[in-house]
C-alpha cells in the first residue's frame, strides 16, 4: 500500500499534475492566439503529434532536450505554413483544412515512427531539472515546483509574456481586432493578412512545443497517436478561456489534476478502469460547456476568411 | 444562352447585369469540369504520396499496382464492396450534416459505441427473436444510440449556438471510452483471454448476396444512400436543409424553424453513422475487441467533400477509397509501411482539393454576392 499524503507522494503528485497540464497549456495558448486573431486552428492534434515526433527525433539524435524542443517547434511551424497559406492567404475553409492538418500530422508522424523505430522503440532519459536555489528546499512544493526541467519555467514565462502581449501592447490589440472586426483593423492601417499569418505560425510553434513537452518530459518517449484527443481539449480550453491566459493556465491545471487523480485512483484498491480515467476530462469539459455555454464565447470573425470590401 | 429572358423593356441596370452574367455552359462542359475538379486532387495526392514512399525506398508504381490488384482482382472486389457498406453509411451521415453546415465530427464515437453495443447484445437478441425482427431491433438500437450521442451537441447548437465541432468531438471521445468499458466489462466473453465480445454465429449474421461473399448490408447502405439522395436533392426537406446551410438567419426569415431543423439534421446524421456500426458488426465482424478503431470517418471525410455533398456522387468515391483501403492495408504491410500511410494520402487529397476548388472559383470569389455591373452604374451615376 502506498503511503498517501507522505512528502514523496505529494511531490510526485505535483510533478504528475504539471507533466499533464503543460502540454495542454502550451497548445491552448497557441490556439487562443489563433482564435483571437480569427483563425480557428482545428489541426492542433496533428501539430502536437508532429511536434512530439520531431522533438523526439531531435533529442534522440543529439541528446539535448533543448534541440528536441527546437525541432518540435520548427515542425509545428512547418505544418502550420499549410494552414497559413490555405486559410489566411487564400481564404479557404478553415474547418476542412484543419481536418487535413490533423490527418496529415497523425499520418506523417505515425508512418515515420513505424519506418524508423517500429522494431527498436527507443526511450529517452530524464532531462536534468533546474533547481532554483533555496525555494527548491521547501518541503513538498519545493521539489515539485522548483526543481523542474528548464522547459517548464520557459512555458510559464511564455504564458505570462503572451498575456502581456495580447492585452498590453499595440500588436496585441491588432491581433484581437483581427478576430473582432478585421475590416476595422484594415481601415486603421494594420494588415489582417500579416496579423493572422503570424498568429497561425505562433499557434503552430506553441503546439509543436506542447507536443515536444508531452514526448520529451511527460512520457519520455514518442508513441504514434499518443495525444489521445489532447489537441481537441486544447481547442475547448481556448474556447472556455475566451482569450484570458490565466483561465487557460487554470483549466490546464485542473485537467492535470484530473489525470493525476486518475493515476492515483488506479493505484488504490478501487480498481477504476483506465478508460474511465481517459473519459473523465472529456466528461468534465462537456459538463462545463453545457452549464456555462454562452453565445458570445468566440470572436465574431472566427473562422471567416477576410476578403477586403466584402460585406 | 437564356433565350427566354426578355430584355426588351428592362432598365439599363438589368441589361448591364444580364450582359455581364457568365454564359450558361452545356451540361457536358459542367460535367467535365466537375470530373476534372474531382479527379485532379486524387491524382495529385497519389503522385505526392508516391514520391513520399519512393524516398522511403518503396517502389510507388508497384505499391499502387498492388493496391489496385488486391482491392479489385480475384476476390478483392468482394472485400471492397463489403468495406463499402459502413463507409457509405458514414459518408451519408456526414453529407446530411454538412449540407446544413453542421460540422458533426463525432463520427468515431458514434460508430464505435453502436458497434460495441450491437456486438455485445446481438448473440442474445438474435437467438431470442426471429431473424428479421432481430436485425430490425438491433439496427433500431444502433440508430437510437447515435441519436442519443447526437442529442447534446444538437441541443446546445440549437439552443445556445454552442460550436458543434467541439461538443460532438467531446461526446465522441466519451463514446469511444464507453465502448471500451462495455467490451471489457459487461459484454466481455469470459471464455477467451483477449478482451472481446462473444462471437455472433455465422448463421445469425446478415446473409450474403447470392453468388457472392458480400453481405446484404451493402445493399441496405446503397438503398439508404439513394433514398437520402432524393430526400436531400428533390424534396422540400432537402431544400430546407440547404437553406439552413446557406444561412440560418435566412432560414428563419423564410419561416423555417431553424432550431428544429438543426435537431432533426443532427440526429439523422448521427443515427446513420451509428447504423454503420451495426451493419459492420452484423455483416462483417461478428465481434468487437477493445481499442479497435478502423477510423472510417476520418478517412472518408475528404471524399464526402469531393462528392460535393451529393449522396449519389459519393458512391464512386467511396468505392475508390474502399479499394484503396482494402488493397492498401495489405500492400502497406507487404511493403513494410505503416497502415497510417493511407491517412497521409487522404490528408493530401483534402488539401489539394481545397486548392483546386480555390483555383476553380477564384474568378467568381469577389463577384458571387455582388450583382454584376453594380459598381459601374454607381460610378456612372456619380459622374452624371
Amino acid at each position: 500500500m502506498i503511503e498517501f499524503f507522505s512528502e514523496t507522494f505529494l511531490t510526485a503528485f505535483i510533478v504528475a499534475v504539471l507533466a499533464s497540464s503543460i502540454p495542454l497549456m502550451l497548445a491552448a495558448i497557441g490556439e487562443t492566439v489563433g482564435e483571437q486573431a480569427g483563425v480557428l486552428n482545428l489541426g492542433i492534434e496533428g501539430l502536437l503529434l508532429i511536434g512530439g515526433y520531431f522533438g523526439f527525433i531531435g533529442t534522440l539524435s543529439t541528446g539535448s532536450f533543448w534541440i528536441g524542443f527546437l525541432y518540435g517547434m520548427l515542425a509545428g511551424i512547418a505544418l502550420s505554413i499549410v494552414m497559413m497559406v490555405l486559410c489566411v492567404w487564400l481564404g479557404l475553409n478553415q474547418i476542412v483544412v484543419g481536418i487535413g492538418v490533423i490527418l496529415a500530422g497523425t499520418g506523417v508522424s505515425s508512418v515515420l515512427y513505424d519506418f524508423n523505430f517500429a522494431s527498436t522503440k527507443p526511450r529517452l532519459g530524464l532531462d536534468t531539472p533546474w533547481r532554483i536555489p533555496f525555494i527548491a528546499d521547501i518541503p513538498v512544493i519545493g521539489p515539485g515546483l522548483f526543481s523542474q526541467p528548464g522547459m517548464f519555467y520557459i512555458s510559464v514565462i511564455i504564458a505570462v509574456l503572451v498575456s502581456i502581449w495580447m492585452y498590453r501592447t499595440t500588436s496585441g490589440l491588432r491581433l484581437r481586432s483581427a478576430g473582432q472586426k478585421p475590416a476595422s483593423l484594415d481601415a486603421a492601417g494594420g494588415s489582417v493578412l500579416r496579423t493572422r499569418s503570424f498568429a497561425v505560425l505562433f499557434g503552430g510553434a506553441m503546439s509543436g512545443l506542447g507536443g515536444a513537452y508531452l514526448a520529451l518530459i511527460s512520457a519520455g518517449t514518442y508513441t504514434p497517436g499518443m495525444t489521445n484527443g489532447l489537441g481537441f481539449l486544447a481547442i475547448v480550453v481556448a474556447m472556455l478561456a475566451r482569450g484570458r491566459l490565466t483561465w487557460v493556465a487554470l483549466v490546464s491545471i485542473i485537467y492535470g489534476l484530473f489525470i493525476a487523480m486518475g493515476t492515483v485512483l488506479q493505484l488504490t484498491t478501487l480498481d477504476i478502469p483506465i478508460d474511465v480515467v481517459h473519459m473523465m476530462p472529456f466528461v468534465a469539459v462537456l459538463i462545463v460547456l453545457t452549464l456555462f455555454t454562452r453565445r458570445s464565447a468566440l470572436p465574431p470573425a472566427l473562422a471567416i476568411p477576410y476578403v477586403r470590401g466584402a460585406r | 444562352m437564356s433565350g427566354d429572358v426578355r430584355l426588351d423593356d428592362a432598365g439599363p441596370e438589368t441589361t448591364a447585369i444580364e450582359a455581364a452574367r457568365p454564359r450558361e455552359r452545356s451540361s457536358l462542359a459542367r460535367g467535365a469540369d466537375i470530373l476534372i475538379r474531382t479527379l485532379t486532387p486524387v491524382l495529385l495526392a497519389l503522385v505526392t504520396g508516391g514520391i513520399i514512399i519512393w524516398t522511403m525506398g518503396v517502389n510507388p508504381l508497384e505499391f499502387y499496382g498492388d493496391i489496385f490488384y488486391l482491392g479489385v482482382a480475384g476476390t478483392g472486389w468482394q472485400k471492397t464492396l463489403t468495406a463499402m457498406a459502413p463507409l457509405l453509411m458514414i459518408a451519408l451521415g456526414l453529407i446530411i450534416a454538412f449540407r446544413a453546415q453542421l460540422w458533426n465530427l463525432g463520427y468515431t464515437g458514434g460508430y464505435l459505441l453502436a458497434a460495441a453495443v450491437v456486438a455485445g447484445i446481438s448473440p442474445d437478441v438474435m437467438s431470442v427473436l426471429p431473424f428479421g425482427v432481430g436485425v430490425i431491433v438491433l439496427f433500431a438500437i444502433a440508430i437510437i444510440i447515435g441519436m442519443i450521442l447526437g442529442f447534446l451537441p444538437a441541443f446546445l447548437k440549437a439552443r445556445y449556438g454552442t460550436n458543434e465541432i467541439i461538443t460532438s468531438l467531446m461526446v465522441s471521445f466519451i463514446a469511444i471510452s464507453l465502448a471500451n468499458i462495455l467490451v471489457k466489462g459487461p459484454f466481455q466473453d469470459r471464455d477467451v483471454t483477449v478482451p472481446q465480445t462473444r462471437v455472433l454465429p455465422l448463421d445469425m449474421m446478415l446473409p450474403y448476396i447470392p453468388g457472392t461473399r458480400v453481405h446484404v448490408g451493402f445493399i441496405i447502405a446503397l438503398v439508404a444512400v439513394i433514398g437520402f439522395h432524393f430526400l436531400l436533392m428533390k424534396s422540400s426537406f432537402g431544400l430546407k436543409v440547404d437553406i439552413l446551410g446557406a444561412s440560418p438567419k435566412a432560414a428563419t426569415h423564410a419561416g423555417i424553424n431553424a432550431k428544429k431543423m438543426i435537431m432533426i439534421v443532427f440526429l439523422l446524421s448521427s443515427g446513420m453513422i451509428a447504423l454503420a456500426g451495426a451493419i459492420d458488426m452484423m455483416g462483417l465482424w461478428g465481434y468487437m475487441r477493445t481499442n479497435w478503431n478502423p477510423g472510417y470517418g476520418d478517412k472518408i471525410l475528404p471524399f464526402v467533400f469531393l462528392a460535393r455533398l451529393n449522396p449519389l456522387g459519393s458512391i464512386p468515391l467511396v468505392a475508390f477509397y474502399a479499394i484503396l483501403a482494402t488493397g492498401g492495408t495489405i500492400a502497406a504491410q507487404q511493403a513494410g509501411l505503416s497502415v497510417d500511410f493511407l491517412l497521409v494520402i487522404v490528408a493530401l487529397i483534402l488539401i489539394f482539393m481545397t486548392v483546386i476548388e480555390f483555383m476553380g472559383n477564384r474568378r467568381d470569389l469577389g463577384k458571387s454576392y455582388l450583382p454584376a455591373g453594380l459598381f459601374k452604374s454607381k460610378k456612372a451615376e456619380a459622374s452624371a
